[in-house]
């Protein structure tokens, strides 16, 4: 049963702070996706937990016992890199078995592991070439082989498909997470891509300026973020953000976009002295088509993406996207109706961004 | 590399032209001493400015492998030099490794001060070397000049080991700490063999080097016991008997050994030099 | 949930890994820097200090602290101020045409051709050549005797008739930089080659477009964009070959009539011949002010161009 348990974690390079106060608990057996923009400190993390980089402040333990003081090679981790870092002076069967050699491990079990990893992986025919012989996919693959041979306790993947092209990535990303099935081990990946971390984690880590922003399964980031900053990472097209307030018509609260109201709700706690707000609302979640109560706006651009329609929208000064499957028969510049369900607007601190709730 | 379409022939025949020029121009006093060497001695003064002698001879050679202390002071060349070139790449790699993989306080301090050894005078410390050398038996001793030399040329082939390690991705030896090797085991297993050329050049390079030198070993060696050869093919300068016949084939002998050495491995040293050389 | 009070290692271990890996590389370049230490800086030391002192080797009254008074018989010394112009002139020249001729040389290689590989081995020869050797080499060639030079000076209507340059005062310092700079342009090429390779080649490609012909792209891409990195690679390789005493020596012994002295050899000669290491180490000590003043110099005209940039 390995867990990985960070705690207070803190990491400076001279001056710079990169990780400030990092919690996270990882279960066994779970796939965890840290994720955000470059610089967030999730590479640094995912470093840190191997061994490759000293933690300047807090407490790693991997399986329960305090790694700290370990060098890599005694955490029982693997690790797969971006750039794959295959031995390029070794055949594949020997970059596979490098670390069972290391440990004199039996020719016979070497033999072994490596056979079945291999099978695995679909690396039978490929065991005596070298790195530079084979494809970027193939390479990965090799990447993988050689951390599986080991039967670590924890699987530690450093954006290992950001150097390959689309349509392989998505062919990856399902083999990764078959395997992880298959296998059952911890796993700690890192992305910049929402996309990977929507569709392979059990749970996402979302970073931004070496503090975890939000930890919770995929669909809870997408239906329920902690701030703007996760809003706005997670899900594309992204969310939508306006300017808004909250005004008291006719003694009904509501909430309003320039001059016309978007929803009837109730003013959250933590909102600012002046009643303005900054709402999200998804794409996907707008509607054409008026009834009482919705909003005018003007059409700017459509955009036909085969799978359905991105409207980009004017209301009241501020710009907007809309994303529908129809095929809505409208054009630059026609004044038309959307409609906005008041449960799908989220409401943020316009300075902080944190996330306003209402006081249930 | 600059892709130019090659349009002009006549911008090609001058491109030739000039490139031929610099290859007889690099080649010609070589290839003089080599003529003056195997022309006998009646014809040295008399044939004097042909390319060739009527009658070649190889009577030098055998006067000077024979005759001479010359063959001592060519084993006292190589011993010093390979020794040197092993012991400068050993302590030039590791510190090249240091500079490459590591940020540490006071690298740039070192760095400086590599720099700035490689900019005074050596001779200025001919004499304190010479003061501090004697009580310890280290003049008129191989030895000596191999720590010499040693110490002379870490700085230099300390960069190039730097420049050739720095196209090593660090990936690599983190993926063997992470397979289980120690940083150590890591670069002697994974990073070493890859730079392989790099230390090949750095060897050819210092071995050119010390094979050179020659005011140390003129200044600290006085008995012929402990020469090298530079300082034997001075000697054999003297302004009563100048045997040019003689001189120009210990030259060439003397030469032989660097030329092949490093025709096999300039391709090597251009390439780490042209990786980092451009620094100021 | 960790309790606490057994919240992490003890800060006494995180100390000690720390200071294991702060002292990981220290323990690598240690080698090297012992060796510096003990080889280069003490002796530089100690040699600074001979320069205060009356230091002749064979005298074994001498050895007596004698403060400043080398130094004023540096100011006095014609011979001191003739061996810095003449360090000055050879450093110059040298530099000018081993740079020259190597810039040419690097064009010249460039661009591939059938054979290069070939040419770039023996073009690149005479860097292997001891610096003595080839000293001793073009002595032989400008030597009347044996050479060939001489005669095709007259030949060629330079000389009227055959005579050793470096046996006349006038035109005795060419030769030692005939050497040098036979022997310096393979390093100047390389490092020139490499500069020119770091340009991108799609701005040559623009250029071409726009009509430029290889001088003009040479003249305006070329050397504007080499310019402050030669510029600066160049300054500092003077510092070597003003030091470099070994060719004067070995060809002329700063003779005739001191024409080819320079400081560095002036040293030698004082150190070696007369054995006065006192007055040795004190020029010695002038030369390496000079050398560390002109060194900053140019590295804080570095820091300026890339701020420039």
């Amino acid at each position: 049963m390995t867990t990985i348990d960070i705690r207070g974690v803190e990491k400076n390079f001279g001056p710079v702070s990169v990780l400030k106060g990092i919690n996270l608990s990882v279960a066994s057996g779970e796939f965890v996706v840290l994720v955000g923009p470059s610089g967030c400190g999730k590479s640094t993390l995912l470093r840190l937990i191997a061994g490759l980089e000293d933690a300047s402040a807090g407490e790693i333990r991997i399986g329960g016992r305090v790694v700290n003081d370990l060098p890599p090679k005694d955490r029982d981790i693997a690790m797969v890199f971006q750039s794959y870092a295959l031995y390029p002076h070794m055949t594949v069967r020997n970059n596979m078995s490098y670390s069972l050699r290391l440990k004199r491990t039996p020719k016979k079990v070497i033999a072994d592991a490596v056979a079945k990893a291999g099978a695995k992986l679909g690396l039978q025919s490929l065991e005596d070439r070298k790195p530079r012989q084979l494809s970027g996919g193939q390479r990965q693959r090799v990447a993988m082989g050689r951390a599986i041979v080991r039967k670590p306790k924890a699987f530690l993947f450093d954006e290992p498909l950001s150097n390959l092209d689309a349509r392989l990535r998505e062919q990856m990303r399902f083999e990764i997470r078959k395997l992880h099935r298959e296998l059952g081990a911890t796993s700690v990946y890192v992305t910049h891509d929402q996309i990977e971390a929507m569709t392979m984690a059990d749970r996402i880590v979302a970073m931004n300026g070496g503090i975890i922003q939000q930890v919770g399964t995929p669909l809870q980031l997408y239906d329920d973020p902690a701030n703007r900053f996760v809003a706005e990472f997670i899900g594309s097209p992204a969310m939508n953000f306006l300017d808004a307030w909250f005004v008291s018509a006719d003694g009904a609260p509501g909430l309003q976009v320039g001059d016309q109201s978007i929803a009837k709700l109730a003013p959250p706690a933590g909102l600012p002295a002046d009643g303005r707000v900054t709402i999200g609302i998804r794409p996907e979640r707008i509607a054409i088509g008026g009834e009482t109560e919705s909003i005018g706006a003007r059409v700017e651009l459509v955009e036909p993406t085969g799978v359905g329609t991105v409207v980009h929208l004017e209301v009241g000064g501020q710009f907007l996207k809309l994303f529908t499957t129809d095929r809505p028969r409208i054009a630059a510049d026609d004044l038309i109706h959307i409609d906005i369900n008041s449960d799908d607007v989220r409401l943020f601190h316009p300075e902080t961004g944190t996330r306003l709730r209402h006081a249930t | 590399m600059r892709p130019v379409t090659l349009r002009h022939a006549g911008y090609w025949t001058f491109h030739y032209l000039l490139v031929a020029l610099y290859v007889i121009v690099a080649l010609f006093p070589l290839f003089w001493m080599l003529k003056v060497s195997v022309t006998p001695n009646d014809l040295l003064y008399t044939e004097g400015v042909r390319m060739w002698p009527s009658r070649t001879t190889i009577d030098h050679y055998t006067s000077v492998i024979r005759n001479t202390d010359f063959p001592l002071f060519f084993l006292n060349s190589c011993i010093v030099s390979a020794t040197t070139s092993v012991c400068t790449t050993l302590v030039a790699a590791a510190a090249g490794y240091a500079f490459s993989r590591f940020q540490f306080r006071g690298k740039a301090a070192i760095a400086g001060l590599l720099l700035v050894t490689q900019m005074f005078p050596l001779v200025m410390i001919i004499a304190p070397i010479f003061r501090l050398f004697a009580p310890l038996g280290l003049t008129n001793s191989l030895i000596g000049l191999i720590v010499i030399y040693t110490t002379f040329n870490v700085p230099f082939a300390s960069f190039l080991m730097q420049s050739f390690f720095d196209s090593i991705p660090k990936e690599l030896e983190e993926a063997a700490m992470i397979d289980g090797a120690s940083r150590f085991v890591a670069l002697r297993q994974i990073v070493l063999p890859l730079t392989l050329p790099g230390i090949a050049a750095t060897l050819g390079f210092v071995f050119t080097a010390a094979w050179s030198e020659l005011l140390f070993a003129l200044m600290l060696n006085s008995s012929s016991n402990a020469t090298t050869f530079p300082v034997g093919l001075l000697s054999f300068v003297s302004k009563f008997s100048v045997d040019f016949g003689q001189m120009t084939a210990a030259g060439i002998l003397a030469l032989l050994p660097v030329c092949i050495f490093f025709f096999l491995i300039q391709r090597h040293l251009v390439q780490g030099l042209t990786a980092g050389a451009v620094k100021g | 949930m960790a309790a606490v009070s057994d919240y992490g290692p003890t800060a006494a271990t995180m100390r000690k890994r720390r200071f294991l890996l702060a002292a990981e590389p220290w323990i690598y370049a240690s080698p090297a820097l012992f060796l510096i230490l003990t080889i280069l800086l003490v002796p530089l030391g100690i040699g600074v200090s001979y320069a205060f002192r009356n230091l002749v080797l064979l005298d074994p009254f001498s050895g007596e602290f004698i403060g400043a008074g080398q130094f004023v018989e540096i100011w006095n010394d014609g011979n001191f101020w003739n061996a810095l112009r003449n360090t000055l002139e050879w450093t110059v020249v040298s530099v000018l045409l081993q740079f020259v001729l190597g810039l040419i040389l690097a064009l010249l290689l460039t661009q591939p051709f059938p054979g290069r590989w070939l040419v770039q081995a023996l073009v690149f020869l005479p860097w292997a050549v001891p610096t003595f050797l080839s000293g001793l080499n073009w002595a032989w060639l400008f030597n009347p005797v044996v050479g060939p030079l001489p005669h095709w000076f007259v030949a060629a209507g330079l000389m009227r008739s055959p005579e050793n340059i470096l046996s006349n005062p006038a035109t005795a310092l060419w030769g030692p930089i005939a050497a040098n700079v036979w022997w310096g342009i393979p390093f100047y090429a390389i490092t020139l080659l490499a500069a020119l390779q770091s340009i991108p080649a799609d701005i040559y490609e623009a250029a071409e477009i726009d009509g430029a012909g290889p001088v003009t792209r040479f003249w305006s891409i070329t050397l504007p964009f080499l310019a402050p990195t030669i510029a600066i690679t160049l300054l500092l390789r003077a510092v070597w070959i003003a030091n470099a005493a070994d060719l004067i020596v070995v060809m002329t012994r700063g003779g005739p009539a001191d024409s080819t002295q320079i400081l560095a050899s002036y040293i030698f000669a004082q150190a070696f011949q007369r054995l006065d290491f006192g007055y040795a180490s004190a020029i010695a000590t002038v030369l390496l002010v000079i050398l560390l003043v002109y060194a900053a110099f140019v590295i804080a005209l570095r820091q300026l161009i890339i701020r420039a940039h």
